[in-house]
């Protein structure tokens, strides 16, 4: 690159800084909102009435509900200040994502979530120099078990 | 829904039945609500310009869900979804709504997807796919990839 790094001193210290865990239950009413939101109108994500006699015994959650990648995105933002008030740049897109569903998660389930900066690297693109910084998430279920790992990417510039 | 796929319907190349969707401005708000992103980016249109995508756009998330759709549609109860990835390379833009149910005419997106891979690993009978959203002029704005598990006709 020709000029300077993006990336400060005070970025760098974020590298490997977990956020706080954050536990919440999964509701019935979420899961049917989230389905609807998608227009999907599985009865595995739909139907709360017959929803014990379904393979799982419960309503079950459509693929993400979990979010990106924390449930509320509120810690998301939490997480994405704190990179900016580091120095980092303030214009910000959502890169992408990786799921990897390890044990079903439905109504009922207490998730336990941790995130961590697992990533911050720089290269010049069309938006000129641009920073990606990955983040990994763990969702832990109240039996002890993880439920789901993902990563997520942003990228600002 | 549709009936059970099995392992063996499945070859490398054979096509995932498509999903069609509609992402509209109504949309964004109902999605924003249920996902609990609330970024400005997805609603406001000043704040769209200021961050360089000129209008407000459709949420990653959501045509990471519609994506997560289109899997657990085709794999049905008995398939498990394992995997499932996506990248936002390309920026999309809702409809606008004519009334407060029906959107204006223009674009449609299309999920779809094709198998690259069947193995048997584990005990377990797995598929991988490329997936993606496009959009009505076929351009591929959200590319990703899914690896299912689905139930074989030979054991039960």
């Amino acid at each position: 690159m020709a000029e300077g790094s993006i990336i400060t001193d005070e970025l760098k210290k974020l590298i490997g800084v977990s956020g706080e865990p954050i536990t919440f239950k999964v509701e019935e009413g979420a899961i049917q909102r989230y389905a609807q939101a998608i227009g999907d109108p599985n009865p595995l994500f739909n139907d709360i009435e017959n929803a014990s006699k379904n393979k799982y015994g419960r309503l079950i959650c459509p693929p993400g509900f979990t979010g990106w990648p924390i449930k509320g995105g509120i810690s998301v933002f939490k997480l994405v200040d704190s990179l900016i008030k580091a120095g980092a740049p303030t214009r910000l897109l959502d890169g992408g994502v990786e799921f990897e569903f390890v044990e079903p998660i439905g109504a009922g389930d207490v998730l336990t979530t941790t995130t961590k900066i697992a990533s911050i690297t720089e290269r010049e693109t069309r938006m000129g120099k641009t920073m990606f910084t990955t983040v990994e998430t763990t969702f832990v279920n109240q039996k002890g078990k993880v439920a789901l790992n993902g990563r997520a990417t942003f990228i600002q510039f | 829904m549709a009936k059970q796929l099995y392992y063996e319907d499945v070859d490398v190349g054979t096509e995932i039945t498509p999903l069609a969707k509609i992402a509209t401005s109504r949309m964004l708000v109902q999605w924003a609500g249920a996902s609990g992103d609330f970024n400005p980016l997805h609603y406001e249109d000043d704040f769209a310009k200021a961050m360089g995508v000129g209008a407000p756009i459709v949420h990653g998330a959501l045509k990471r869900a519609w994506l997560g759709h289109l899997m657990t549609d085709w794999i049905g109860e008995q398939g498990m979804l394992k995997k499932l990835s996506c990248q936002y390379r390309g920026m999309d833009y809702p409809r606008k709504m004519k009334t407060m149910e029906e959107p204006h005419d223009g674009e449609t997106w299309w999920c779809k997807g094709k198998v690259t891979k069947k193995y048997e690993e584990g005990g377990e009978h797995l598929v991988e796919c490329e997936i993606w959203v496009e959009n009505g002029k076929g351009d591929k704005t959200t590319p990703g990839a899914a690896l299912v598990a689905l139930p074989s006709r030979g054991k039960k």
